[in-house]
Formats: C-alpha cells, sequence, structure tokens
C-alpha cells in the first residue's frame, strides 16, 4: 500500500489495521481521503463488447481476482459505476449506445480503453468500425493487446487508480474536457502470435 | 434461362464417373444445370427458376437449409467458369442445402442480374433462411421477394449503401504512424 | 397508424418484426397503446446477460413473452470485407476474432477451404495437432459456458470455477501458440509451430485435472433442484422445428437429433477416434447445459486417443509455394528467403474457384465459404456462423415463457455475438 500524503504511513493500518496506530485519530485533508476512497473503491461498469470483454471477465474471475483491489463488482446500471472498460471493437451501431451509456454514469467517471480495436480500431480499418474509442469518449488509459491479458488489464486498472488518488485526473478534465490518454505499456506475452518460419 | 434439360444430362454424364452415381441422379430432377466440383455437387440456376429448383430439392429431402449469401461478381478477374448455358450476372446467391438423413450436400448458385437485384424468399420453405437472407440483403442490396421482413439486420437502419458490394469503398481511414506524445 | 397495424395483431408468430421507427411510433403515441396490455420491452445492448451486445426486443403480455426480436449488428466489423483486404496467410488472423470463445474452430475452416483451393494435402501430423488442439477448445469453450450459463442463473460460484478450469486449458494454449485468445495457431498448410516439449505431461495433467472438477458441476448444479427448476421444461424444442430453422449443434442435438459434423462427414482423422455423439431428448435449456458438459468429457475421451495416436513428422507442409522456408534455410539459401519474402509480402496465390468447407464447432455447424479469383486475397470470403444462425430459434423458444426463462434461453443457446455479427 502507498504512502497517502496526509494519511501517515499507511502499510501500518494495512498490517496491524486502526489499532496499530499510535494515534487513534488520522490527520488529512478531505481531498486525499476521497480520493483514498474512490480509489479503493473503483467500480466499473460491465461493458463487454467483444474478445477483450472475455479477458476483462478473466480478470475478475478466480485466477487473477480483481476482488483484490475492491473491483470485482463489474455493475450492470453504469449509474452504479466509476470506471468504464471499453472492452472490444467499438461498431458504427455500437457508438450510439456506448456514449449513452458513459452519459448515464455518475461523475467523477474514467474510461480505459481496452485493447487496440478500443484504442484505434486496430486491424479493422473499414467501414464499421469507430477508429478510437476517444471519437466518443474522453479516454484516461489505453490498454494494448489484441486483447490484452488479464496481467495489462490490471496495469491500467493500477495507473488509473494512481491518477485518480494524485487527482490529476480531475484537474486535466476540468480544464479541457479530455481523458488523461495514458498508453501504459503491455505486462504478458500477448503482443504477437509465432511468427511463423522462426 | 430455361434448364437445358440435354446440356444437364450430358454435363451429368460426362462428370458422373468423377462423382458417386447417387450424389448426380436425384439432383437432375430439380432443373438447373448441375457442375461437379469435387464432392461438392452444384446447381447453377438463375431468378426465374430458383424457387421451383428449391422446392423440388426440399421434397426431396434436402429439409436443411445450411446456408445462404450472396458474391458480387464485378470485379473478378478470373474468368466465371460457369458451365455452358448459365448467362452470368453481377451477383449470385449462392444457397447450400444439407440433407440431414444422407449426409448430401448441394449448392445452388443463383445468377441474379445487377438491373433487377430480386430473387424469391426461401422464408416459406426453410424459416431458418430469415435471418441470412436478411444480411444478403443489407450486405448487397440484393431483394428477397415476399420475404417477411425485409430489412437491414446488421448495419444501422439508416446506413446509405450495401458494404459487401466491390464497387463500396473498404472505408478504411489513413493511418498517421506518429510518436504519442504522453507515453510516461 | 393504429397499434393494431403496426404490431401487427393476429399474427401468432414468435418473432416480432417491427422495425425501430415503427417501435418508436408506438412509445410516442400514447393512444396506441393506451387500452393494450401489451408493452414493448427492450433489452440490451448493454446487459449483463445478453452475452455481449444482443439487444431483444420483447413483446410482454404481464410476465409473458408474447413475442420477440433478437436485433443484432452492434458488433458488426465488416470482417467478410476486411477478408478480401488481406492473403490467406493473413486471412486467420482476421477470422480467428470472429467466435473469440473457440478462435481455432474458424481458423480450422478457413484453413480448410483454403487447402481445399489449392488442393493441399497437409502432413499427418498437422492434422492430429489441429484436432488436438480444436478439442482441448471445445472443451475452453464449453468450460466458459459452464460459467456464464451459471453466472446468468445466478449460480455465482459456478462463473468462478468455469473460469478456474478454463484458465488450465487458455495456459496450455499460451504455452503453445504464445497467445491465450485469438491464437493464428492453424493456418493454410499446417499449424504454426510444433507442439512444445512435454506437451504430452502438460495435456495429461489437464485431463487429470477437469474431471473430477466437472464432478463438482455435477453437485453444484446438475442435480441440484433450483437448478433443474430453473431448466427443464424451459426453451423447447422439437427436431423438425430446429431443422426448420436451420438450427445445428448442441441446440439441434438437444432435442434428441445427432447431428454432429465429427461424425457426419468425418474430416481431420476423426474417423480414427471414438466418442459419442451426446444427443438431449427434451430440447430444452437443461438439455443444453448437460449436453455441453458431457462434451468436456467426450472431448476429453478424444483427446487421450489423440496423445497416443499422435504421429511424429512435419507440422506443416514443405510446400514452398504456401509455407515459408524453415528459419535456418533463409541463411543458407537465397532462393529460401526469396520465398519467404514473397510470402509475406504478397502472398500466395490460390486458383480460382469457390468451395466450402464446415467443421463442428462447439456451437454447430461453422463453414467457410471462399471464392477466388486466382489472385493471393480471397475474392469474397463469408462465414456462416453458427451462433448467426442458432439465434433465430431464440424467440421460438421464448415464446409463451416467463421474461425471467429469457435469461436461461439465451444463455443456453450460448451465442457469441463476434460470430452473430463478423
Amino acid at each position: 500500500m502507498p504512502h497517502l500524503p496526509g494519511l501517515g504511513d499507511t502499510n501500518e493500518i494495512a498490517e496491524h489495521g486502526l489499532g496499530g496506530l499510535e494515534h487513534n485519530f488520522i490527520t488529512g485533508n478531505v481531498e486525499s481521503l476521497v480520493n483514498w476512497a474512490r480509489t479503493r473503491s473503483c467500480w466499473p461498469a460491465t461493458f463487454g463488447l467483444a474478445c477483450c470483454a472475455i479477458e476483462m471477465m478473466a480478470a475478475g474471475a478466480a485466477h487473477y481476482d480483481l476482488a483484490r483491489y475492491g473491483m470485482e463488482v463489474f455493475r450492470a446500471s453504469p449509474r452504479q459505476a466509476d470506471l468504464m472498460i471499453v472492452a472490444g471493437r467499438v461498431s458504427q451501431k455500437m457508438a450510439p449506445v456506448l456514449r449513452q451509456v458513459y452519459d448515464q454514469m455518475m461523475e467523477p467517471k474514467w474510461v480505459i480503453s481496452m485493447g487496440v480495436c478500443a484504442s484505434s480500431g486496430g486491424m479493422f480499418n473499414n467501414y464499421a468500425i469507430v477508429q478510437g474509442v476517444d471519437q466518443v469518449v474522453p479516454v484516461d488509459v489505453y490498454a494494448p493487446g489484441c486483447p490484452p491479458g488479464p496481467e495489462t488489464l490490471m496495469h491500467a486498472i493500477f495507473t488509473l487508480h494512481e491518477q485518480i488518488h494524485t487527482g490529476e485526473l480531475l484537474k486535466r478534465r476540468d480544464e479541457t474536457g479530455a481523458g488523461a490518454g495514458l498508453v501504459i505499456e503491455q505486462r504478458d506475452g500477448q503482443t504477437a502470435g509465432l511468427t511463423i518460419g522462426s | 434461362m430455361v434448364a437445358d434439360d440435354d446440356t444437364s444430362t450430358a454435363d451429368d454424364e460426362a462428370e458422373g464417373d468423377a462423382t458417386t452415381a447417387e450424389h448426380d441422379a436425384p439432383a437432375t430432377r430439380y432443373g438447373g444445370i448441375i457442375d461437379p466440383i469435387g464432392t461438392d455437387v452444384v446447381l447453377h440456376t438463375d431468378v426465374a427458376t430458383y424457387s421451383d429448383l428449391a422446392a423440388a430439392a426440399k421434397a426431396d429431402g434436402f429439409v436443411q437449409l445450411v446456408d445462404l449469401t450472396a458474391v458480387d461478381y464485378l470485379t473478378y478477374a478470373a474468368p466465371r467458369g460457369l458451365p455452358a448455358g448459365v448467362v452470368a450476372e453481377r451477383f449470385e446467391v449462392v444457397t447450400q442445402l444439407r440433407n440431414p438423413d444422407s449426409g448430401e450436400r448441394i449448392r445452388i448458385r443463383v445468377q441474379v442480374p445487377a438491373d433487377a437485384p430480386a430473387v424469391a424468399t426461401l422464408f416459406d420453405l426453410w424459416p431458418g433462411s430469415e435471418n441470412l437472407e436478411r444480411e444478403v440483403y443489407d450486405m448487397f442490396g440484393i431483394d428477397f421477394v415476399d420475404h417477411p421482413d425485409m430489412s437491414r439486420i446488421l448495419m444501422p437502419d439508416d446506413w446509405v449503401g450495401h458494404p459487401l458490394r466491390k464497387d463500396y469503398a473498404v472505408g478504411e481511414i489513413p493511418v498517421q504512424f506518429k510518436a504519442a506524445s504522453n507515453i510516461r | 397508424m393504429t397499434a393494431e397495424r403496426v404490431m401487427r395483431r393476429g399474427d401468432d408468430s414468435a418473432v416480432l418484426r417491427l422495425s425501430e421507427a415503427e417501435a418508436s411510433e408506438i412509445g410516442n403515441d400514447p393512444d396506441t397503446m393506451a387500452d393494450d396490455e401489451r408493452v414493448l420491452l427492450n433489452m440490451g445492448p448493454q446487459h449483463p446477460s445478453t452475452h455481449g451486445v444482443l439487444r431483444l426486443m420483447l413483446e410482454m403480455e404481464g410476465e409473458t413473452v408474447v413475442r420477440s426480436k433478437p436485433v443484432v449488428g452492434y458488433l458488426h466489423t465488416g470482417m467478410e470485407k476486411q477478408a478480401e483486404q488481406l492473403s490467406y496467410l493473413q486471412g486467420c488472423t482476421n477470422v480467428t476474432r470472429m467466435d473469440y470463445a473457440s478462435p481455432l474452430f474458424t481458423e480450422l475452416a478457413f484453413s480448410l477451404a483454403t487447402e481445399q483451393l489449392l488442393g493441399l494435402e497437409i502432413p499427418e501430423r498437422a492434422t492430429w495437432i489441429r484436432m488436438l488442439m480444436c478439442e482441448l477448445n471445445r472443451m475452453s469453450s464449453h468450460l466458459l459456458f459452464m460459467a456464464t450459463n451459471g453466472m446468468d442463473l445466478g449460480a455465482v460460484s459456478m462463473m468462478i470455477y468455469g473460469w478456474r478450469e478454463r484458465e488450465e486449458v487458455l495456459r496450455f494454449f499460451e504455452k503453445v501458440t504464445g497467445l491465450r485468445m485469438n491464437h493464428n495457431y492453424i493456418r493454410p498448410g499446417g499449424v504454426a509451430a510444433d507442439l512444445p516439449d512435454g506437451w504430452e505431461d502438460e495435456v495429461v495433467r489437464l485431463l487429470d485435472l477437469i474431471p473430477p472438477r466437472l464432478d463438482e458441476y455435477d453437485i453444484l448444479l446438475t442435480g441440484q433442484p433450483i437448478w433443474r427448476e430453473r431448466l427443464q421444461g424451459v426453451g423447447v424444442m422439437n427436431a423438425d422445428e430446429a431443422i426448420a430453422l436451420s438450427a445445428t449443434g448442441p441446440v439441434l442435438r438437444s432435442t434428441g437429433y445427432p447431428a454432429d459434423l465429427r461424425r457426419d462427414q468425418p474430416y481431420l482423422a476423426y474417423d480414427q477416434v471414438e466418442f459419442d455423439v451426446i444427443v438431449g431428448s427434451y430440447g430444452d435449456c437443461y438439455d443444453r447445459y448437460a449436453i455441453r458438459l458431457n462434451e468436456i468429457r467426450e472431448s476429453m475421451r478424444i483427446v487421450r486417443q489423440i496423445i497416443d495416436k499422435m504421429p511424429s513428422g512435419d507440422y506443416r507442409v514443405q510446400d514452398k509455394k504456401v509455407t515459408p522456408p524453415p528459419r535456418i534455410r533463409i541463411d543458407q539459401s537465397m532462393e529460401a528467403l526469396i520465398h519467404h519474402f514473397k510470402i509475406f509480402t504478397e502472398g500466395y496465390k490460390v486458383p480460382a474457384g469457390e468451395t466450402y468447407a464446415c467443421v463442428e464447432s462447439p456451437r454447430g455447424e461453422l463453414g467457410v465459404y471462399l471464392v477466388s479469383d486466382g489472385t493471393s486475397h480471397p475474392y469474397r470470403m463469408h462465414v456462416r456462423g453458427p451462433s448467426f444462425i442458432n439465434l433465430q430459434t431464440m424467440p421460438h423458444l421464448m415464446k409463451d415463457g416467463l421474461i425471467a426463462d429469457g435469461v436461461a434461453i439465451i444463455s443456453s443457446v450460448d451465442p457469441i455475438m463476434g460470430e452473430v455479427d463478423r
């Protein structure tokens, strides 16, 4: 657990609970407390579209277990969700639906563009696919891969958590209306398949 | 096109050795021109005789419609390779039928002219053709006469054009490769 | 326009044939629906139980579904158009992203179709590797079904268990193909790489691991009264209806009709292995669940035989026109380098003609219709997606059932939207 500004040594809390603190009160400003709370219960909306949705569900299931980060509740209703993981290719027919779901989410809200199709259209550069979901909603973190493995998705989520924690994201949203647009690196071997003849 | 009986029987006898006799025998009765490719039995027909041929095939045990699709031959580079007697048109509706008891399959290729792209629906014979025909309508603009719900299925209702036609562009957006400005 | 006309009263079919505009017209005009007890209900495309982006337009009378219409296309990717831009070698990259729960089957169907046009005979070992991978993929796909079927019906532990076992299979896939999904492993001419050393041990470990877990599912679900209550007698269909609607796979087999392409027209080497075709007897959701559960067991039976019979030899055809030369040859021979370059730049040319190849995917008959005009790119590629066609059964299965059962029915048809919309 990271050191929280104004919260004292959080490792101590993690290991011993509040009882481990030398003082039975915490000093800090409201903003960092709120950010801390937002980071620790970031509920994603179920917005599975294609292949990436399977990996997103795999990330939530037994082996990768997103519950460790307070994120296992994929909310069916966008009204209850903070984070939209756009998992898969967005077609021209789906784009208005995507925007509507995004608009229905409560502020503050964040978007992870999962996979190359959502980020840039990927290999499907044609009439049917929106070439990058950032044309429809502001994107905070882009996760590469086709599909990104659960490790990469978790890396994207941590990156987002860090941004939420520092409050950086909301400042930027206020100024420009755009997402953070961070591109992360891939954390698993899913960059490419085998090269034939190697 | 009138199913040229002489041609079809001649074709049948000529190619009869290549495939088994039972494969060709029932198919000759449906009309159309037979063109066995490997083990596939392919029947060529035109818009006028298509539904009769399909009905005859169904009566003969081909009760399962496996697939229905279309091809736009507008920019086909090679010779079409159609058997004698078949008038080549721009579109072709391709229907795959299967006899679930014997496992036999036949493929019906219908020549559909570009100026009036319409064929009879197979919905009354095989209700399973509903979605497939809607897809062909959506992607090629071929109308299926008397189809219960001739509307777009994959593209939005207000979409203009039929994407799988060869004169419809892929819709590629040029990608400018540039370094991302905010990689950490 | 009155509601009578818009809703086509008197049409007692199961399918609601109503356009978007007509539906909103009813909604906008209070008079049309005023004394009407039926309501139109929209479900999806963003709904947790619709397996991705399926949308249903339901005509409800109280809790009962009268007519319904699956609205698809929300994941339309233009893959059939895209295939015309990609060479035959690149084609598998494209098709593998259709049915993302069982990607290897689409690759297989595409490769078989291409090989039919090329008139290519592939080595025996490649055939058996393909079979091995496909059967393992059938297992992982059905395990995914177990997970989602459980989740849709509220058996959330089942979801966790299904994923847990699927993860084990994926680990083997990652070892063999380098990827967990979208493998691009089966290619025209064979497979992309040989099986890694010690693959037998890995597979045997899987085969030892999964049966007890399946028995666990039996305890958790199969005999459980709530599970039976939710599924038995729900979404019933008979064989004639299923055939008329062109249904294949577990949807057709659940009606008691033993249709399985692996047995009816054996491709690869399915005529050399022993397995049973699992059929149901009532054609309900429970049968479809039980068929898939037992098909996992049959697949494991096939995999055991494959381990024993796996021949040695080449994993892809050594035809310099179709497959690139081995890496080592490129350093030694100028010609090999040229072949390698040509295959990856312009691809190989495929003789003009048309063909249809089909395989039994976990969802039914998966076919690829390929038209070549003699160039290195397909002139037209059409995929007969079993999910797309099985989806037509949905309104008929749902008719006169409760809306809560609708979720069970969507789940039991097991559509993969990537394959529906392509």
